[in-house]
């Protein structure tokens, strides 16, 4: 457990617009966003859990503490980060290459349960992060509710290290549900996605949808009497010790994800029909997101013509822009938000936008 | 809290505002009957709810289409007019008090439900559309719109997005931001923008997170998509009485310990249940010195089974009654009571004046004695009722306006509870927002570097400052004044920085 926050300041200082740095935890999302530029600040020396008290239901960390310390010491006390953010750490050196929580709240990303609990944003309470002018800034705080000021902690979440660098977070946490069950049901698409919106419309204890090559695979959560009959009411064949399945989904480690052409995120609205897109095409959250490989010219207008979005999540070749561009008048207060928090230009440039 | 006519200096000098010309300019953008400017027309808009401060705009534009909202910002942002938007004025912080030189932008006539779809989950509203008209025309669809301020019945949308309200089922079902897809609105330089969409993500920052909570300062909000949930198939409240508050508090942690999210953890102190009962009769226990209620929703197995494990956790907590509600009507009499508590410290009181901290749950004994100390010190009574799952207080205090010096009083107790929560880890406010009210409070609870962001983000939506100017974000020169300026690294008082 270190504090680096004065080596930081040091670095932010000496660092400019002509030699901007790429701030970078365990690097396992390197691949994500637009290429990283500018000189690497590790940021895994400043780590350690700094405050967690299970009654408080908030664990404060450093950003370099890796998830999964904090993973392990929620499950200690039988609580969980509830968005299940991927780690994507895996293939390589597990030493050096692990998925830290600053890094995780940078990138924004939630697993299978997002469309039942919520996002990460959803669940960030509070941040400490360094200005581009090395100001050590406190928003928001370790409580449930908190209006005072404009909420620059959920501002953090998802915008790729271009405004900050996040040194401590402080999120929400929850108990981890009493008892789970996943059910199979073969399906077709439009079958499923049907299926999927008309079970949100009822309480029931639904924490995560997959639809893959005509079967839906769907997970219940909660308490033993719910998910119980649950399970009744839906019917479907139970798989059995399903974790691993979930845990794949998460990671990306589910055959799909295998492949090497450009993976495409589709965030759309559930009721969305199918997409006129060829070939296989992963389905997640009760029909929200969309995975699918192939061109950035079909993603994009199968996404918008929805009310989406498409996010080129993996690939080689980023000429189409990782993320969909911008209206002018959002546009421009994006770069009035770069300009205010970081008006040097020293972090991570280019990482979201090009030109931010 | 209701008093005096209050009209502080302001930050920023718009004194040099033509009214002629102003009302002549709006004359020509909306109809005649949406226009006021006679002082007996501007009088009901003078206050929100919080009534101790009183200012009469200008002019009052009813907007009936965002057309019109376009059209009057467009021509506020060219004469350097201030604009304040206002829904049902039901806001507890003055977020809605005019500005003596600007015009007030009313929301009351665009109160349409644009469009509700019970497949998606989804319902368009307009801004003026009250809170609880959302989940009554989600209702059929076995839908409902989760935040459940108490203000429900009058609230707008609009405001409620200001704000970031929530209620008390806030802990289960999360907060305005946690409920809403999509905001569409209006810049100060007539821009329209859309943070947000129907899908449960949209590219960039999330500007939705930015707007909500912003106090309308950063845009004039148009139309909203929220979500919609179903609603659970049935619900049950404990009212569990304890013979001394701190029990209530070590309760409410020892159920969260127990891996339990009640979908309602409210808690009121004896002086709040002896102020309601005769009002609402909803069957508190009157010698308790703290009622905690809970409750569990879900299928009835599940109530059941949760009930079981609350039951038991209060218990071992020392709770010296519990009732069960028995069917609905004994639950919602249940609520009524914990909805009723500000209108009832009206009814036993001349005046008073609801603080809004949060703070960490296992503080709660510990600002409870904090607070009972001061109504010595300041000779004022003062009734507590709380969000308890969320740490959120709403310390009433109680007061006569009538009386030389008791305001001047209650706003020293209300500000003293505000410092101990925010030094004992919390905020100033959790769901009421700033407002003019807390503008002090900001400066104890941000240092100088943090203010300084906050005029930042403001700048980036409205670099003229004319969006609801003076409210929520103290300038460092008011700060100064109230003698609370954190001075951060040595550096002097007044840093003339425009960046931080
Ligand atoms: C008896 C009572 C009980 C209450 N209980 C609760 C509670 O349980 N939980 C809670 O959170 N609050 C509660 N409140 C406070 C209040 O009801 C909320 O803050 C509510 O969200 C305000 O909504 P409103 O429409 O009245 O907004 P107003 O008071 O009219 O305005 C509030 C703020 O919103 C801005 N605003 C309004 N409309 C727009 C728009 N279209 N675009 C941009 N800005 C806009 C205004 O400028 C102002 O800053 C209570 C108030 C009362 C009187």
């Amino acid at each position: 457990m270190a504090d680096l926050t004065e080596q930081f300041k040091e670095r932010i200082s000496v660092a400019g617009a002509d030699r901007p740095l790429c701030i970078r935890g365990g690097g396992s999302k390197d691949f994500y966003g637009e290429t990283p530029r500018g000189e690497i600040l590790d940021t895994r020396g400043h780590a350690g859990i700094t405050d967690y008290e299970p009654t408080e239901l908030v664990i404060t960390a450093r950003c370099g503490t890796p998830l999964a310390e904090i993973e392990a010491a929620l499950a200690a006390e039988n609580q969980c980060l509830a968005f299940e953010p991927p780690h994507f750490a895996h293939g390589t050196n597990s030493a050096t290459s692990f998925a830290t929580v600053g890094g995780a709240v940078a990138a924004g990303l939630s697993g299978p349960r997002r469309a039942a609990v919520g996002a990460l944003r959803d669940f960030v309470l509070g941040v400490t992060i360094l200005s581009g002018v090395s100001r050590r800034l406190t928003f928001g705080g370790q409580v449930m509710k908190n209006v005072a000021g404009y909420d620059v902690s959920r501002l953090m979440a998802g915008s790729l290290g271009t405004l900050g660098l996040i040194l401590e977070v402080s999120l929400k946490v929850l108990p981890r549900p009493v008892a789970e069950a996943t059910l199979r049901f073969d399906l077709p698409q439009a079958k499923a996605l049907e299926a999927l919106n008309a079970w949100a419309g009822k309480p029931l204890p639904i924490s995560g949808s997959c639809w893959h090559e005509d079967v839906l695979t769907l997970r219940l959560s909660g308490a033993e009497a719910a998910v119980a009959a649950a399970k009744q009411k839906l019917g479907g064949e139970l798989l059995a010790d399903a974790s691993t399945f979930w845990n794949d989904l998460r990671e990306q480690r589910h055959e799909f994800f295998a492949g090497t052409e450009t993976l495409w995120r589709l965030s759309v609205p559930s009721v969305a029909p199918v997409l006129d897109l060829p070939g296989e095409q992963v389905i997640e959250w009760g029909g929200s997101q969309r995975w699918w490989r192939g061109d950035a010219a079909v993603a994009r207008e199968a996404a918008t013509k929805v009310g989406g979005h498409a996010v080129l999540f993996r690939g080689t070749d980023k000429s189409a822009g990782v993320f969909q561009p911008l209206p002018a008048p959002l546009l421009k207060i994006h770069q009035r938000l770069k300009a205010a928090f970081d008006p040097r230009g020293v972090f991570n440039p280019g990482r979201l936008y090009p030109n931010l | 809290m209701t008093g005096r006519a209050h009209t502080h200096e302001r930050e920023q000098d718009f004194s040099d505002v033509d009214c002629d010309a102003l009302v002549a300019e709006l004359a020509r953008l909306v109809p005649k009957a949406n226009l006021l400017h006679e002082q007996e027309d501007l009088m009901p808009y003078e206050c929100d709810g919080l009534a101790a401060y009183r200012q009469v705009p200008l002019a009052v534009v009813l907007a009936e289409n965002e057309a019109q909202i376009v059209a009057v910002l467009k021509t506020c942002n060219r004469l350097g007019v201030p604009v304040v938007a206002r829904g049902a004025g039901t806001g507890l912080s003055g977020g809605a008090l005019p500005h003596g030189h600007g015009v007030l932008l009313s929301m009351a006539k665009m109160k349409r439900i644009l469009h509700l779809d019970p497949v998606a989950r989804v319902a368009v509203v307009e801004p003026g559309v009250r809170n609880l008209a959302i989940s009554e025309a989600a209702a059929p669809h076995g839908l409902y719109y989760a935040p459940d301020p108490s203000s429900q019945l009058a609230c707008t949308i609009g405001g409620n997005i200001a704000e970031n309200a929530g209620g008390v089922h806030c802990l289960k079902y999360g907060l305005t931001v946690h409920n809403v897809l999509r905001v569409r609105g209006v810049t100060i330089e007539g821009e329209v923008v859309e943070f947000g969409n129907h899908a449960l993500d949209a590219p960039g920052y999330d500007l939705l997170a930015l707007m909500i909570g912003s106090e309308g300062l950063l845009a004039v909000v148009t139309e909203v998509t929220v979500k919609l949930v179903p609603k659970p198939e049935t619900a049950r409240v404990i009212m569990a009485s304890f013979g001394d508050i701190t029990h209530a508090g070590d309760a409410v942690a020892a159920l969260i310990a127990a891996g339990i999210i009640p979908a309602g953890l409210e808690m009121m102190d004896k002086p709040a249940t002896a102020a309601v009962e005769p009002f609402v009769n909803a069957g508190y226990d009157l010698d308790a010195a703290a009622i905690l209620l809970c409750e569990s929703d879900g299928t009835p197995e599940e109530v059941e089974e949760e009930i079981g494990r609350m039951r038991a956790v209060l218990e071992k907590c020392g709770a010296t009654g519990i009732r069960v509600s028995s069917d609905e009507a004994e639950r919602l009499k249940f609520w009524a009571g914990r909805k009723a508590a500000f209108p009832a410290a009206g009814r036993i009181s001349p005046d008073y004046y609801c603080m809004d901290g949060t703070i960490p749950r296992k503080k709660l004994g510990e600002i409870l004695r904090g607070i009972a100390d001061m109504e010595k010190e300041f000779g004022l009574r003062c009734i507590n009722v709380f969000h308890a799952g969320d740490g959120n207080l709403h310390p009433l205090i109680l007061y006569d306006a009538n009386v030389p010096g008791e305001i001047e009083r209650t706003e020293e107790f209300g500000a003293k509870i505000l410092e101990m929560s925010v030094a004992l880890g919390g905020t100033i406010t959790g769901e009421h927002g700033v407002g003019y009210e807390k503008l002090r409070g900001m400066c104890v609870q941000f240092d100088s570097d943090e203010l300084t962001a906050f005029h930042a983000v403001k700048a980036a939506f409205d670099a003229q400052g004319l969006l609801n100017p003076g409210k929520a974000v103290p300038s460092l020169h008011r700060c100064a004044e109230f003698g609370r300026m954190h001075v951060h690294h040595g550096e002097l008082k007044f840093p003339d920085i425009e960046r931080f």
